[in-house]
């Protein structure tokens, strides 16, 4: 018999507290397996993908007349700004920190995360702001209305003169927020770098896995900008100082900058993993390699370095002196060339395979299609006579929700379908799946495409009333925002019915080629225990009928048997 | 050995013996991470400083250099203090690291006394103007480092007492050295930022 001569010990993250509950309740307390809070946060931000989409109603139900008749417009003010601020702070970003706890550990053999607790305790954080923002609904004067964005003078206006005021909880949000990304942050990249299988050099990692390292860090080096930003907008709101205040000698172009500093890359944050999970999708259902896979990994850092030099291309109707306009443009266009390297990959990719359109694939065919569009009307937005043309019109607006919700929400709703057989050890309901993306692509392509038209004769964005002129294309949209509405219907019935009493989903339900299909499903708390197969080969070998792992045949026996 | 039974054990190269340890890459990150907060606070300093229409409130001409000279002087003595406390660790000096940890948090307390009177003897407050308001922010967000840092080798000190500490090495010491060390380096910018360029 073989002995190893190596400690199976050094491998083991601390244990779950002993005595912890091994049932559903386990989602309810402070759990400190990756798999447990991958499942917390997932399910945590799809609730509140729901009350972002019914901010998001109500909008589109006052947008589909001109005048402002179904809600004051200072309620409009406060209910976009909640729209934008839910979307992004609890549904996209904890959505993806769920994807990367189940995800991360899974693909690259590891046991757990760096840092359990800190993980934990980043997770325990989510309901703490999340409390804060839908506590400002309640207080006297209404929740944050300056926007997402929170620009300088309007967000330091306090008329109630209340010293707790929707503005104030809303920037206490987002500093939690952004502590919680933080902790999220160094254990996601620490275990990347640090926890691989033998054999898992950076070049046999998982796609999903670079650009889930490529977004973390971003969230490092953006991510304190914009604290060190919105500390100074606090004080400036609530303790008398005048950073951005014009008639105290301060600069409100200023807070734009720490702003945008992050909020630019934030949105990189978002595509870069569903990029990672276009790759893993296309691949598992075209059966072919991914082509040009160190090209594909390194254009994820490539957008990194890119996204942190372009953020004044939000800023070229502020006050911009021009050279740096140029300047901001050319890098806004370069962004194009990493981004076009991977979309080239993937129809490589996709051409010439034996395409299975299942749930995921669908979603994720629906996504590219959607993220070329969203980068050609990009490329136009980078340009700044097109920029100052544009800037602030429903343009900007369909642009951007192209990106968030036409790539990345398709792109997000793939992974939960694609890797929801491994994580609840469930398959879910096929029909059910295709009937939630024919909806979905339907009501997004209704909802935003008109609205391009829209921005481009000039609908300005943020505004209860609008000339009726644009009055078709609003009531196309609107009707588009419903059928979105519908379309979460067929999902949480997808979801609930097949998680309590879907049919058993075999380790591999899918034939695809990674550390996480080797694994039974659901795969056990710490995954392969001291068993940690050797990588031998590339990921993503599909149709080589080389093995990935060494005595695959083991993993693959001990996951049926399990 | 017959080849149904391998499924029992798996022959492994010892990959994971590297794994040890990454708390400290997780602390370096962190701070990492931290040190680009200060950088845009001292980005926001210089951009007012360059840009501001008036910058000293009316009734102030200048800071006073002499105090925080000698906190400056102080802060970073205290980081080469840290540095051979270190060292008696290292030797198995358990009593040498002690006395000198000790030393290197008084030290490190004299800088917060320090900055507490000079606070004290300002005439001006947060709310005068950007000078005001941006020197306030500065050395308190950096003062809150301080009195982290001291509160952490306190830690670092009480957990010296307990037996078997150092078994698994003595990674805290050295990730709160580091810190210390951090801390200390974003000193002398904040220094030369609001007390030296004042002059020129």
């Amino acid at each position: 018999m073989t002995s190893t001569n190596f400690d199976p010990r050094i491998l083991k993250a601390p244990h779950p507290v002993p005595g912890a509950p091994d049932n559903w309740k386990r989602f309810l307390s402070f759990n400190t397996d990756a798999k447990v809070i991958g499942i917390q946060y997932i399910a945590t931000s799809l609730l509140f993908l729901l009350v972002g989409g019914l901010l998001a109603m109500i909008v589109r139900g006052e947008l589909i007349t001109p005048p402002a008749d179904l809600v004051d417009p200072t309620v409009y003010n406060g209910l976009y700004t909640m729209h934008g601020t839910v979307m992004l702070f609890l549904f996209l970003f904890p959505v993806l920190n769920g994807l990367n706890n189940l995800l991360i550990p899974t693909m690259i053999g590891a046991p757990d995360m760096a840092f359990p607790r800190l993980n934990a305790a980043a997770f325990w954080l989510v309901p703490v702001f999340a409390v804060l923002l839908m506590a400002s609904f309640f207080i006297p004067g209404g929740p944050a209305q300056a926007g997402w964005w929170s620009y300088p003078p309007m967000s330091i206006q306090n008329p109630l003169g209340h010293f707790i005021n929707g503005e104030q909880l809303w920037l206490l949000a987002v500093a939690l927020s952004g502590i919680s990304s933080i902790f999220g942050a160094i254990n996601f990249v620490t275990t990347i770098v640090r926890m691989r299988a033998p054999g898992m050099g950076f070049f046999k990692m998982p796609l999903y896995c670079w650009t889930a390292w490529g977004a973390q860090t971003i969230q490092l080096i953006g991510l304190p900008a914009l604290t060190g930003g919105a500390i100074m907008l606090l004080f400036d709101l609530s303790f008398g100082t005048s950073f951005f205040r014009p008639e105290g000698g301060g600069d409100p172009v200023l807070y734009q900058h720490f702003f945008w500093f992050y909020s630019h890359p934030a949105v990189y944050v978002m595509v870069l993993p569903v990029f990672g999970i276009f790759s893993e999708v296309f691949t598992c259902y075209a059966r072919k390699p991914l082509f040009g896979y160190k090209f594909v990994a390194l254009a994820s850092f490539g957008i990194v370095f890119l996204s942190l030099i372009v953020w004044v291309h939000h800023m070229f109707y502020t006050g911009t002196p021009n050279w740096m306009r140029i300047l901001f443009m050319f890098t806004t266009m370069t962004i194009a060339v990493p981004t076009g390297v991977k979309v080239f990959a993937w129809v490589a990719t996709l051409w010439g395979g034996k395409l299975r359109l299942t749930t995921p694939m669908l979603f994720c065919l629906g996504g590219l299609l959607n993220f070329i569009f969203a980068g050609i009307t990009g490329v136009m937005l980078g340009t700044v006579p097109i920029d100052i043309h544009v800037g602030n019109t429903y343009f900007v607006v369909a642009h951007f929700h192209y990106v968030i919700f036409n790539a990345i929400v398709l792109g997000v709703f793939a992974a939960v379908y694609h890797w929801f057989p491994k994580f609840t050890g469930h398959m879910y309901y096929e029909g059910l799946g295709k009937l939630h993306f024919v909806l979905t692509f339907v009501g997004c392509t209704l909802n935003w495409l008109p609205l391009h038209w829209a921005g481009l004769l000039g609908m300005p964005r943020r505004v209860a009333s609008y000339d009726p002129e644009f009055a078709i294309w609003n009531v196309i949209a609107s009707i588009g925002a419903f059928i979105l509405g519908v379309a979460a219907i067929p999902f949480i019935l997808n979801m609930v019915s097949s998680w309590a009493r879907g049919p058993k989903s075999p380790p591999n339900p899918w034939g695809a080629i990674g550390l996480e299909w080797l694994l039974p499903s659901p795969p056990p708390a710490e995954n392969f225990e001291d068993d940690v197969p050797t990588v031998i080969n590339n990921p993503y070998g599909y149709g080589l009928g080389e093995p990935q792992v060494a005595d695959e045949d083991f993993y693959i026996r001990r996951a049926q048997e399990a | 050995m017959t080849s149904s039974d391998s499924s029992l054990q798996l022959n492994h190269t010892p990959g994971h013996v590297k794994h040890s340890g990454h708390n400290l890459t997780g602390f370096v990150i962190f701070l990492c991470s931290e040190s680009i907060i200060f950088l845009a606070f001292f980005a926001g300093f210089t951009i007012f400083k360059l840009t501001s229409p008036e910058w000293l409130p009316p009734g102030v001409d200048g800071l006073d250099i002499k105090m925080p000279l000698i906190n400056t002087i102080v802060l970073v003595s205290s980081s080469f203090v840290a540095y051979f406390a270190e060292r008696y660790l290292h030797k198995g000096n358990l009593w040498g690291f002690r006395i000198v940890w000790l030393i290197t948090m008084l030290m490190g307390a004299y800088f917060v006394y320090g900055q507490y009177v000079e606070w004290s003897n300002l005439e001006f407050g947060l709310g005068s103007g950007v000078f005001g308001g941006t020197f306030y922010l500065l050395t308190g967000f950096h003062g809150l480092h301080v009195i982290t840092g001291i509160g952490l080798m306190g830690l670092m000190l009480y957990h010296s007492f307990r037996p078997g500490n150092y078994d698994k090495g003595d990674m805290g010491v050295t990730a709160v050295s580091l810190f210390w060390h951090f801390v200390d380096v974003i000193w002398i910018i904040l220094f030369v930022l609001i007390y030296v360029w004042q002059r020129y």
